[in-house]
């Protein structure tokens, strides 16, 4: 686990609010270049999946493709399921039973 | 009743979708960040002083897997900077406010709030309690996940072993039905490609630098994608 916490914390606070307290409060300095505004709109998908492709195809380390790997039919199904109707909490259920149903049956 | 209660209640009220669709992530992000080894303190402070969960969920699996301290600040940059878009779009009905006003405006500034607030004031201008409206949905948004956090460290606390019993899948499963039906954009699906194959590459490198070295990846192979469609409706079209 990182150490200290509290200082991952404060720094966390800092940026955040910085981000915020941007243009409401210093505004009249800033102007928001068009290619960042640009590059913002892949940040989610490219931090998410990069958080989502190792814990689902590597939960221990290695590659793990064999049936003892749950996290990988389970992320399928959370993916497929919100795919095709655009719901997340019922991706994120049937996603947890698919995960869960695989780990007793193998 | 008066036209500032009036105002900060219809902020309220028109939050309330919001509210009820945060909910099960306060207490998913709650209950998985204690499972994850994270001091109930801190799971708390996370959510009263950062108040932004994408970054906070991030930030639990980050500190669960020992990220060095610049590799977690620099993640919350990356994961929050889309808030100064929001900063900028209110500007223009934030100008002539005190500073009063805007430091903690700006504090509770989240994505849910934006799309409510921004939709008020592109209607109707700061005029009729405006900013009161702001506020109701601010302070709304904000007791939300205060609540629906503590319930979630509430459970993590009273069902020991919740991430043996697979609990930490959940924050996978909830990245992905998030991340799922953007894929439907090619230049999205470009990012997401990207950048999950090199973080699957960079694995084992320490600090979770490998999450740093996808996220820009990513991202270039995004605006890279974005640039190739562009060329080529250009070159049908002539």
């Amino acid at each position: 686990m990182t150490q200290p916490l509290w200082l991952a914390i404060l720094g966390m606070v800092v940026v955040t609010y910085g981000i915020r307290l941007s243009f409401l409060v210093f505004g009249h300095k800033l102007a928001f270049p068009p290619a960042l505004q640009r590059a913002l709109r892949y940040v989610p998908a490219a931090v998410l999946t990069a958080l989502i492709v190792p814990m689902a195809l590597a939960p221990q380390g290695d590659i793990d493709l064999s049936l003892a790997n749950a996290y990988l039919p389970g992320t399928l199904v959370a993916g497929a399921v919100a795919f095709y109707s655009r719901q997340t909490l019922p991706a994120i259920v049937l996603g947890f039973v698919a995960y869960g149903v695989w780990r007793w049956l193998f | 009743m008066n036209p500032t209660r009036t105002a900060l209640l219809a902020g309220v009220r028109d939050t309330v979708p919001m509210l009820v669709g945060a909910a099960p992530f306060g207490v998913i992000f709650g209950t998985l960040a204690i499972a994850s080894g994270i001091p109930a303190w801190a799971v708390l402070a996370l959510s009263a002083l950062v108040f932004a969960g994408s970054s906070q969920f991030v930030a639990v699996s980050l500190i669960g897997g020992g990220a060095a301290l610049p590799v977690i600040w620099l993640t919350t940059f990356v994961v929050n900077l889309r808030h100064a878009l929001y900063s900028a779009s209110l500007l223009p009905y934030a100008r002539d406010l005190p500073a009063r006003w805007r430091w903690p405006l700006a504090f509770w500034l989240t994505d849910e709030t934006f799309a409510v607030v921004e939709h008020r004031l592109r209607e109707h201008g700061a005029a009729q309690g405006g900013v009161w409206y702001w506020l109701g949905s601010s302070l709304a948004m904000y007791l939300n996940w205060q609540l629906w956090t503590i319930a979630g460290v509430l459970l993590g606390q009273s069902v020991p072993g919740l991430a043996s019993l697979g609990l930490d899948f959940a924050m996978v499963a909830t990245f992905a039905a998030i991340v799922a039906p953007q894929l439907r954009q090619y230049p999205v699906l470009a990012a997401a490609v990207a950048a999950g194959v090199v973080a699957l590459l960079a694995r084992h490198l320490p600090y979770k630098l490998g999450l740093m070295l996808a996220a820009l990846a990513g991202v270039g192979a995004g605006m890279l994608a974005e640039s190739l469609a562009a060329g080529a409706t250009q070159e049908e079209q002539t």
